[in-house]
């Protein structure tokens, strides 16, 4: 049975919803309005909230101080291949977790996100010194493995939830029907999993696209992604608050229009498994 | 093709036992049907076969082929799951597709096989669906149709028929007794009822903890069974069994009965008793008859048969269908 809620506590209830969702929008929205400010009103005080001229003229100097396009291009590179390749070397480890469990799969599941909670700064100097030796410093195969190790606990932990999921009698039969693993995984597990798949992918790419502290720290100019180029504008001769929110909105537009568009499935993907 | 045979198969879980030491001969074009109580091995036992289980230690042998240590998807073995196993995602025509896919078959002979298959099963209208979009019995037949376009060596079932209502279930296993009779494939059937074992088998292995209690035809072991286990499990309602000095009279510590072997009288016979339930059947009625001495027998009596709730009743058991058993429960 439904329980009766009544109109007053139901509009409190829609207030307070409202009230937290502008809280955590307020940020971003200054952001962006901020972008159409001059540097002068940028800093005013008080802060002018829509009466200010708007203009464009924060944008036009970003694109002419910095390239957007390459940086932008250096995101798209490395927070799609990073996923992609996550995603390759996690379906199987998910798989063989899920499907034939040892003793111990519990435990590797744990370590793997228990090196989620080490502090990044922690290994900074030897995997710069290793980048710095190889040549993968300022390059995007580098982020990309890097961001790739990163995130592939994340990976493997949601893909596992997934296929946890699947009845392991579907897989049994494709065997019974003559496919081999590779078989098994393309044609079966694969498609029957896209949905998790899919909310996976997405979740990795805003996590990738977002990451600043091994991107700052091993990219300078050639590889240097969004985060990079936001940075730039934090500069050692003051903050250009206009400019930096004109270069922090580009940047996140991007994800954000991704993020909009792939709602449910994100939704879907963070939510899974919670009941059932 | 389809010749299989077990030798000194076991299968360990852990410390656990789950088949003890066994040998079998499954030949060629056999039915061959494992029952017995849940728990007892018997699906353990198809999934070794079907090679989705290593075995602990024996040898398993396809066609006089070791397939002991060949994956399942080479054994050219063919298996029908209790839960249908269907590939939700692909239409009912690629389901059964999808053996033929991966045997890497030309597209035109795999066409034909299909809807050979389909019109078999009576599936030909529905090969556009979705699993989803399917009955229970409808899904069964697609998981069937799925084992029979690649012409395996031999076909298993495992429970396929539980998830179905009664009446589909009877339809079904005429059906697939059909389908053997057409086909004289070997096939091996696992189930807990013991009535699909009677009907459809060849040959029936019971099984209990792990062991085989008894292979042979459904009437052997009806007849002869060879101990209180395979006599208490085959035959429906179950034989009656009657310990103490009832059962030394015929030099034995127990006696089984079966429930039709007992002629029945309201005025003179060997035993006699109360009768506690009397079940109507229309064809049969079968009574709970409460014996001094002996407990409660169950007879089976013409369905005309009028006796009610406290009436008394005399039962003789036919002598030449008595089965006795020695102590440890093995027939004498």
């Amino acid at each position: 049975m439904a329980r009766a809620v009544s109109t007053r506590r139901q509009v409190a209830v829609s207030i307070f919803a409202w009230l937290v969702g502008l809280a955590i929008f307020f940020p971003i929205l200054w952001t962006v309005l901020t972008s159409f400010k001059t540097e002068a009103e940028a800093i005013a005080s008080p802060p002018s909230f829509l009466l200010f001229d708007w203009t464009l003229d924060n944008y036009a100097e970003v694109q002419e101080r910095s390239d957007y396009f390459r940086h932008f291009m250096n995101s798209v590179v490395i927070s799609l291949g990073s996923t992609l390749l996550g995603l390759l070397i996690a379906i199987p480890a998910a798989w063989s977790m899920a499907f034939v469990p040892a003793k111990r799969t519990k435990d590797v599941l744990m370590w793997m996100l228990s090196t989620k909670m080490l502090p990044p700064v922690g290994v900074l100097i030897p995997i710069y010194l290793i980048f710095r030796d190889t040549g993968l410093l300022d390059t995007q195969i580098g982020l990309v493995i890097v961001l790739t190790l990163i995130n592939l606990p994340i990976i493997v932990w949601m893909l596992f939830t997934y296929f946890r999921e699947i009845p392991g009698e579907i897989l049994e039969a494709s065997r019974m029907d003559g496919a081999e693993l590779r078989s098994e995984i393309i044609y079966v597990l694969v498609p029957m999993a896209v949905p998790g798949i899919a909310s996976t992918l997405l979740l990795n790419i805003i996590l990738a696209w977002n990451e600043a502290f091994w991107t700052l720290n091993l990219t300078a100019a050639k590889a240097a992604p969004l985060t990079a180029f936001i940075a730039s504008y934090s500069s050692p001769e003051g903050l250009f608050y206009a400019k930096l929110s004109a270069a922090s909105t580009m940047a996140i537009a991007p994800i954000l229009i991704l993020g909009w568009f792939s709602q449910k499935q994100l939704v879907r993907g963070l939510t899974f498994g919670a009941v059932k | 093709m389809g010749h299989i045979s077990l030798k000194q198969v076991t299968k360990n879980f852990g410390s656990t036992e789950v088949i003890k030491p066994l040998d079998l001969e499954i030949n060629e074009g056999e039915f061959v049907v494992f029952v017995g109580p849940s728990g007892c091995g018997k699906s353990t036992l198809l999934r070794l076969i079907a090679g989705l289980e290593d075995i602990s230690s024996g040898v398993i042998e396809i066609d006089g082929v070791d397939a002991t240590h060949t994956p399942p998807a080479k054994r050219r073995l063919a298996m029908v799951f209790q839960s249908y196993a269907l590939y939700p995602h692909m239409t009912v025509r690629k389901n059964i597709a999808f053996p033929l896919k991966m045997a890497g078959m030309e597209k035109a002979e795999a066409d034909k096989r299909i809807e050979n298959a389909a019109k078999i099963l009576n599936l030909t209208d529905y090969l556009e669906r979705r699993p989803g979009q399917l009955s229970g019995g409808q899904r069964q037949r697609v998981a069937i149709g799925r084992a029979i376009v690649r012409e395996p060596a031999a076909f298993l079932f495992d429970e396929p028929l539980s998830n179905l209502d009664a009446a589909l279930r009877v339809n079904m296993r005429l059906e697939i007794s059909e389908l053997h009779n057409s086909l004289a494939t070997t096939m091996i059937y696992v189930t807990h009822d013991q009535v699909e074992a009677m009907t459809m088998a060849d040959k029936i292995v019971v099984l209990s903890a792990g062991r085989i209690e008894q292979v042979g035809s459904p009437l052997d072991l009806y007849r002869s069974p060879k101990n209180l286990f395979v006599a208490g499990f085959i035959g429906s309602p179950k034989m009656n069994f009657i310990e103490g000095p009832h059962a030394q009279k015929f030099g034995a510590a127990t006696v089984g009965v079966r429930p039709e072997h007992i002629t029945l009288s309201t005025t003179e016979g060997e035993w006699s008793g109360k009768v506690n339930v009397s079940e109507h059947l229309g064809s049969d009625t079968f009574l709970h008859v409460e014996v001094p001495g002996i407990g409660t027998i169950t007879a089976r009596a013409d369905g005309e048969f009028g006796v009610h709730h406290g009436d008394t009743v005399y039962l003789t058991p036919a002598p030449d269908k008595l089965h006795r058993f020695d102590a440890q429960g093995q027939s004498i």
